[in-house]
């Protein structure tokens, strides 16, 4: 770039020059994807998405042995039961929670005329009815897998 | 001082050229209209499941039974399957997409998601619709009690 090129031939011909401060590195503004809130819920829409889609094709698979034998069905349904897998079934639920609310947001970004200027108080709403979900399902689930 | 530099031709515009159906547009539009019927199947999948009587503890092959042995939950289960799995592939895709850059694994990588997708899709889809509640020769402790009126 020309302007560059003289520019340089203008500092060596001059003792002293006038250069304003460097800005403050920020965060650029007029991102919905960058940084904060619009980054975190794309970030955790995404382990969450491929955290289900694997579950999914166990449980796919799983489900197939009704067709083979109640013994074999039982069998793998009762590694279901399992405390660890009980706690599995929290973080499974939570996770499917967390990308079905968010899906709804992104819906609203997408289709809502107002959605992007909201983005960030529609995220919040999604971590508060999703920690209302969460509330109502956990114990009543944790009784299921421990009470016997 | 003046230099020559060589600058490309400013890029044409990005509007699409290419005839045919847009897959990725549709594939998008898929996303978000599987997405909300998701929200309520699964919603209603975990709370009939997990939620109502006694959760988990209480999923046997004769509580499966009792379910797919209607036809209400038959389709209800083939919508979810397949909803979801399709829902699920395209997001893989996507990822596949954003973070092979190597031509040949994601062609390789690509292929197997999609096989994969098939073999579950045709599999689930059998197993909803040949199931037998009642299988001859079966432990009657282990299957639905309707079974009694007709083993």
């Amino acid at each position: 770039m020309p302007a560059k090129a003289t520019g340089a031939g203008a500092m060596s011909s001059s003792a002293t020059i006038e250069v304003p401060a460097p800005r403050r590195s920020v965060i650029p503004g007029g991102t919905l994807y960058r940084g904060n809130e619009g980054m975190w819920s794309w970030v955790l829409h995404r382990i969450t998405g491929v955290a289900i889609y694997f579950f999914l094709l166990v449980h796919i698979l799983d489900t197939a042995l009704v067709r083979v034998s109640p013994e074999a069905y039982n069998a793998v349904i009762g590694a279901y039961k399992t405390p660890i897998m009980g706690l599995g079934e929290v973080a499974l639920v939570g996770a499917i929670g967390f990308h079905a609310l968010n899906g709804l947001r992104i819906i609203l970004i997408d289709f809502w005329g107002v959605g992007t200027r909201h983005q960030k108080a529609m995220f919040y709403i999604v971590l508060v009815v999703w920690l209302v979900l969460m509330i109502g399902f956990t114990p009543r689930h944790l009784m299921n897998v421990f009470g016997g | 001082m003046t230099s020559n530099i060589a600058l490309d031709a400013p890029r044409s515009p990005s509007a699409r050229t290419k005839r045919g159906v847009n897959w990725e547009k549709w594939g998008w539009i898929y996303m978000r209209v599987s997405g909300v019927a998701l929200v309520a199947l699964i919603f209603g999948h975990l709370f009939v499941n997990l939620f109502l009587g006694d959760g988990v503890s209480q999923i046997d092959f004769a509580f499966v039974a009792g379910k797919l042995s209607d036809p209400f939950w038959q389709w209800y289960d083939f919508f979810l399957l397949w909803l979801a799995l399709i829902h699920g592939t395209n997001g893989m895709r996507t990822i596949i997409n954003d973070y092979v850059a190597t031509a040949s694994v994601r062609r390789i990588l690509q292929g197997a998601l999609l096989s994969s997708t098939v073999v579950l899709l045709v599999l689930g889809t059998l197993v909803i619709f040949t199931f037998d509640p009642c299988p001859a020769g079966a432990d009657p402790e282990l299957v639905a009690s309707f079974c009694a009126d007709i083993l």
